[in-house]
This record gives structure tokens, sequence and C-alpha cells, in this order.
């Protein structure tokens, strides 16, 4: 009699997992389905090179590319140093059981769970208003350089919002360097410094790339938070320097859906850079993915 | 916090069973002694023989226990004080198992002495006798109780029993020098005091080794031990 | 606490005096006082949690690593104190080396696990690491095992191997004092017979002191032996002394298996 209700219990959970997971690859496929059905024909070597026409009901979305781009990887130059650093404080030098140590991890669990809008408006308020104005007054005599929405806040913006996401991987990546080989590294004469940049962060690298993997990703995507603190919905020109303002691909898409004069000749393009927006964060995660499963074997057979 | 036996059952069991088997030996070795000197005196040659067939019982023993050793040696590799018994055990089963030997020739002396009239009455042989089964039984007495200073005892006597020797070999001297028929039970008796002394001899090996055993110090060297001279 | 070894006859390379060894409030080790002989093998004995790798890890500062540790106490090195202000732990670090007991090789080239110790140490000329390389890895006897595959990841040796590997990076850096913390323990017999016999040989040339719970790897590779109890030295004599005839009750009892 308990056999067959156990069996019973067994059926039920792999058919509903299963069930789940068949119902997530479904989303994804519909999803993936519409917009590469939608939106891969006008998907055109001339749609990617093209400035928008027409307030945006023809032309392409070069700018908005470049502007992801650019804004990605200012992002992520900012956020890996900071992050990585403050890993490597925390898990390396801080006395695990030291007040510093502790307000340190609460502070940075909190920022994960800070909302993207609210970084927009910290980036409007403190970048923008205060940092940027203050670098005004002092080198350009008051005039209007830094004190608006610019690439270099959206991008510090950005850096902040994914901070706790690369310090958090960033640490676990050197928790899983085996503490034998830092006792071996300190046996043999090294200090704390030389076992950290010879032994630690080279094991923990394909760690900490994860992590960047990760801030990237999200870096692609956000919108709210570069809302106030440097994107703009059309610019004649690309941004040329770090006080431009930029155009990006998911506010494009907002803007397209939102803002189209034309909703019948819009809608192809929309769809074209909503393609054009995942194939980026796609090939931006495989290039990372790669990188990482190449570095895994070099060390292959390590113990970790 | 301090155990006296050994963690591992086995091995002091192994240990208590190799005791037990020296003490055996030693005790069929005490009674071939008595015995062969009581066929001397009681002429009794039923148990003269009797007694050359129980050395058997002995080299058998000697066999066992050396098998015991070797054993406990390659399965427990025994260090300090385990090692030093089980190789002093090894040592001991030889001079036990000669000291066998020597009863069973006294035994055959008897044999032969019994065929003839008694040359005098006995009085040194059988005391010559006793002091040397003492000796013997406070050796293993001194090696159950682990007691050196007893052991040492055991060494000092040796001196007794050498100079009861040279006693009885100058009376048989004259003996002989007296008459030459007395010459052959004169010199089976003289034979007889020297197996005695070499008794003797192997119980103050057994001593020494029992020293050896219970405080960790060879005293065999600086003692050198030659025949009738003790220091 | 018996600290005579008569090792007067040999050079002393580390005098140990009255060290105390405590992890925040609770004393672990000591006072502990002892003399190892150059140039020759010294093990301590005893059974788990006795304090024997706490010392070990005291002669070359690796306590200092565990948080909360304090050492007091007189450790000299070849009559220079190791402890005390202005000593810098990674010098001492150089002169004292370790094995640990899990071989732990870093997952780079066989050539550069060696090298490692030579590079931190600020040594750039190629030929001349070359050279303490190879000469490092043939006192560990790995040499003509590796000599074809030096840019081959470490990773791919056999256990036993892997823990001369240890042996040769630690040989590298030309240290006084070879420190073994249980290596061979996780080795099988023939891998623990080859350590074994190197720890011979090295003693030649280095003073070697060896934590082991083996008591008869100590009965056979070393010369003098210390056996350590809830963290006091309760004997510390030539080995001979200590399987043959111990002079501590507590010590006999340990090797003859009375207890422990």
């Amino acid at each position: 009699m308990k056999r067959r209700s156990r069996r019973v219990g067994d059926v039920a959970l792999s058919l509903g997992t299963g069930l789940a997971a068949a119902l997530v690859l479904l989303i994804v496929v519909v999803i993936l389905g519409d917009v590469v059905y939608n939106g891969a024909p006008h998907m055109t070597l001339t749609f990617l090179t093209q400035a928008p026409r027409d307030g945006m009901t023809a032309g392409g979305i070069f700018p908005a590319i470049f502007g992801t781009v650019a804004l990605v990887v200012l992002m992520t130059l900012a956020v890996l140093p900071a992050g990585v650093a403050t890993a490597i404080y925390l898990s390396e030098y801080a006395n695990p059981g030291s007040r510093l140590t502790r307000l340190v991890r609460v502070a940075v669990n909190n920022l994960a769970g800070v909302p993207s809008i609210v970084f927009g408006l910290f980036g409007l308020g403190f970048f923008v208003q205060f940092v940027g104005a203050g670098i005004d007054r002092a080198l350009y005599g008051g005039q209007r350089v830094f004190g608006q929405p610019a690439l270099v806040w959206a991008a510090l913006t950005m850096a902040v919002l994914t901070l706790p996401v690369v310090i958090v991987a960033t640490e676990e990546a050197l928790a899983a360097v085996p503490r034998e080989l830092r006792l071996a590294s300190a046996a043999l004469g090294a200090s704390r410094l030389q076992t950290i940049v010879r032994v630690v962060l080279p094991q923990a690298l394909p760690g900490i790339l994860t992590g960047a993997i990760l801030a990237i990703s999200r870096g692609a995507g956000e919108v709210a938070p570069i809302l106030f603190t440097g994107v703009a919905y059309f610019l004649p020109k690309l941004p040329r320097s770090l006080h431009d303002q930029f155009m990006q691909l998911g506010y494009h898409v907002y803007v397209l859906s939102t803002q189209s004069p034309d909703v019948d000749a819009t809608r192809p393009i929309l769809y074209a850079t909503v393609l054009v927006l995942l194939l980026l964060t796609f090939a931006l995660n495989a290039t990372a993915v790669v990188v990482r499963s190449h570095m895994r074997r070099r060390f292959a057979g390590a113990s970790s | 916090m301090r155990a006296r036996e050994h963690t591992d059952q086995e091995f002091e069991q192994e240990l208590r069973h190799l005791r037990e088997q020296l003490l055996l030996m030693g005790s069929h070795v005490e009674g071939i002694i008595s015995a062969s000197l009581r066929a001397l005196v009681e002429r009794d040659s039923e148990l003269a023989q009797r007694t050359i067939e129980a050395d058997r019982v002995v080299d058998r023993l000697e066999i066992e226990i050396d098998g015991l050793c070797l054993q406990i040696l390659a399965r427990r590799q025994p260090v300090a004080s385990d090692l030093r018994f089980v190789t002093m055990v090894l040592k001991a089963v030889t001079d036990l198992e000669r000291m066998g030997d020597l009863g069973v020739n006294i035994s055959e002396r008897v044999l032969e002495l019994n065929n003839e009239t008694p040359l005098k009455p006995y009085v040194d042989l059988p005391r010559m006798a006793d002091e040397t089964q003492m000796m013997l039984r406070e050796a293993l007495d001194a090696f159950v109780a682990k007691d050196a200073d007893r052991a040492r005892r055991v060494i000092a006597r040796d001196q007794i029993i050498d100079d009861l020797y040279a006693q009885i070999f100058r009376e048989l001297l004259t003996y002989m020098m007296e008459e030459s028929k007395n010459v052959y039970r004169a010199t089976r008796l003289q034979s007889i005091a020297k197996y005695l002394e070499r008794i003797a001899d192997h119980a103050t090996n057994l001593a020494e080794l029992v020293v050896f055993m219970v405080k960790g110090s060879d005293i065999r060297h600086p003692d050198s031990r030659s025949e009738g001279d003790k220091n | 606490m018996n600290g005579d070894a008569n090792t007067d006859a040999a050079k002393i390379s580390l005098s140990v005096r009255d060290l105390i060894v405590s992890y925040g409030d609770k004393r672990a080790l000591g006072p502990v006082s002892m003399e190892i002989a150059e140039k020759h093998v010294t093990a301590l004995i005893g059974p788990s949690g006795c304090g024997k790798s706490t010392f070990l890890r005291s002669l070359n500062r690796m306590n200092d690593l565990v948080l909360g540790c304090r050492v007091e106490g007189d450790v000299r090195l070849d009559g220079q104190a190791i402890y005390g202000p202005g000593v810098d732990p990674v010098e001492v670090r150089r002169r004292v080396g370790m094995v640990f007991q899990k071989s732990n090789p870093f997952p780079k080239t066989i050539f550069d696990n060696v090298a490692y110790g030579l590079r931190i140490g600020g040594m750039r000329d190629r030929a001349e690491i070359a050279g303490r390389v190879e000469r490092a890895l043939e006192r560990a006897a790995l040499w003509t095992e590796v000599k074809d595959r030096l840019g081959e990841s470490a990773m791919g040796l056999s256990g036993g191997q892997q823990q001369r590997l240890c042996i040769a990076r630690a040989l590298a850096v030309e240290p006084e004092v070879l420190l073994m913390d249980e290596p061979a323990s996780a080795l099988d017999p023939i891998a623990t017979a080859h350590i074994e016999e190197l720890i011979h040989e090295l003693a030649r040339d280095y003073t070697v002191v060896i934590v082991t719970h083996n008591m008869q790897q100590a009965a056979r590779v070393s010369d003098y032996t210390a056996f350590f109890y809830m963290g006091d030295m309760v004997e510390f004599a030539s080995t001979d002394t200590i399987f043959t005839h111990p002079s501590q009750p507590r010590t006999e009892d340990y090797v003859t298996g009375r207890f422990g």
C-alpha cells in the first residue's frame, strides 16, 4: 500500500517539475520565435550601421548599438577594479569577525537589493548634480560640461548597481581557492600580496570572470539607472567624449514603442532592435563563457 | 589516565601466553633437575629413564615459544619494554633448553652409576642441586615480579655453586688417587657436578636477562663472565 | 618535561626555550624547551591533539597565520631569535621551509612550482633559476622522472611525485631547516618508503624536523624523538632510547600501545 502511494508521488513530482521546465522552455521559445520571426528580416547591414531617420520610422540603430557598447565597456572598467579590490579586502585582509567587515558586508547586501530606479535617482543627484557640477565649477568656470547627464555618469551609476554582483562572485571565487595553496605560498616566504597576486588571483580568475559576465549582462539591459544620468532618445551625433550623452538599445526599444508617430512603420524596426539587443547580450555572455572555460581547462585537475 | 594493559587486547593476550609458556618451560626444567638428583640418591633407574624422556617436552616448548616470539615480532613490531621482553624470552628459552639437556646428561650418568655400588654417601651433590634449583626458581620469580634486585641476588649466588664444585672436585680427586677402581664412579660423579655447575651458569644468564628486561641496561659486558670467575 | 637528549655532540640548529602557544585564552602547548640538532632528523610523536603540529608551526612562524594565536617564549635559529620586534616572518620562512601533510602543488607547471620560491625572493636570472630548479628536483629524487616535462602541469603527477615536488619546491630556496608535517600519511607504502629514503638523504645537508603519528616511521627515520602529550613535551631523547628503554612511563605507555 505504501509503495504504491510513494510511486504515485514520484511520478507526480517528476511530471510536475518536467512540466515547469517545459513551460519555461516554451516561454523562451515563444519570445525568441516571435522576435526572430518579426525582426530578422529587417536586420540588414544597413540597419545596423545607419542612424535613425524620419522620426525613428526609418533608418538604422547604429548609434544605439554604439552607445550600449560604450556604456558597458566604461561600466566594466569602473566596476571590476572596485569590486575585485573590495572582495580581496573582505576575503584576504579583513578580520572576519570585526565590526568593519560586518558593516561592509551588510552594505553590500543592501546595495544588491536597491531597485534600479533608485540608482538612477542617486546617479542624478550625486554624480550629475554634485560631482558633475563641482567639476564644472572647478575646471570649467561654471560652464555646463559635466554637470548634466553624460556617458560617464551613466556608466558610473551602472557600476554602482552591479558592484554587489561582482563583489559576491569574486569573493566566492577567492574562497574557492584552497587554503593549502595560500599556506604553501606563505611557507615559501611569500608576502601576502605576492600570494594574492601569484597564486590566489590566477586561480580565482574564472570565478571573477563569472562576476564580470553577470555584471555585463545587467549592464546591457538595464534602462532605469541611465534614464536620468545620460541616455537620450535621439542624438544627431555619436558621443565623442565622456561628457556627451548617448543612445542605448534598451531605451531605444522603449522610445520606439511609445513615441512613434507611425506604429506600423516602426514595428519591424522595433522587433529588429529587440533582436539586436538580445543577440548582443548573448554574444557578450558567450564570449565570457568561452574565455572562462578556456581558463578552466588550463587549470585542469586543480583541486577546487 | 594511564592504563596498564595494551589497548589491543589480542596483543595483551599474546604477551600473557608467552609469559605462561616460559614459566611452564621453567617448571619442567626444575622438575627434571630435581628428578635426576632424586634418581641418583634413591638409585632409581626408572626415574632416571623417565627424566630423560621428559626432556622432550622441554624441547617442544622451546620450538613453540620461539615461534610465538617470531610471530609477535613480525606482527606487532613491539618496542621498549615489550621489545625487551620478547627478545629476553628468545634468549631465555635457549638457556632453559640447555638446562634441560644438562638434566638429561645427569640422568644418563645416574643410569651408569646405578649399575655400581655407591662410591660415597651423597651430601654435597644434593646440596649443590638444591642450590642450583633455587637459583633457577628465584630467577623465574624475579622474572614474574620484574624484580631486578632479586635477579641480581641470583647472580651473586653463583659463587656458592662454584665453591661447591671446587670442593666436590677436590674430594673426588682424592678418591681417584686412592684407588684406580674408584675412577669410573668418581668421574661420573664429577661430570654430574660439572653439569650442575653449568646449570647454575645458565640460571645466572636468566637472571641477567631479567635485569636487562626490567632496567633496559645490558649488564652482561662490564661483568664479563667466565667459568668459576666472579668479581 | 625532559629536554635533554644529549645533543651536545651535534651542533644545535634550532634552540627552543619556554615556548608557549595559546589560542585566545586556551593554552595549547608548552612551556617547551628543547634543542634540535643540526643535520639530523628529529621526530615529533604523540597522539592527536597533543601539540606536536603546533610546535612544528612555531618553528617557522606559520602560527602567525592562525587567527588568535599567541606565541610566547624564545626560538632561535642558529643563535638568532626568530620571534621578536623587527624580525620579518617572511625571512624566517625562507630559512625554515615546510612540507605539508597533503601535497599542495600550485596549479602551475612543474618548473614554475619549483621556481616559485626563487621568483618571489627576487631572483630574475633565468639560467640561475633553471639551475636551482634542477638541483632541487635532483635532491628531491624527482629530476629523472620529470626532466622532460617541466612545462607540464604539476597536477598531472602522482601523489608521491607531487609530494616530492613540494619537497623540491621547499628545497629550491635553500633553507637551513626543513619541517615536515606528516609528509607520508597520504601516500601508499611504496611512495612512503621513497619519502623516508629521501628524508634520510636530506639529513646530510639539512636539519629535518618531522611530525608523524606513525611510530614505526619515527623509529625508522629519525635520530632523535620527542614525545608530546596534551600540550607538554614529555620526553626528548635519541630514537634508540625512546624505543628501547624510555625513561618516562607515559612515553613507555604510548610507544607500546598501552594508550593513545
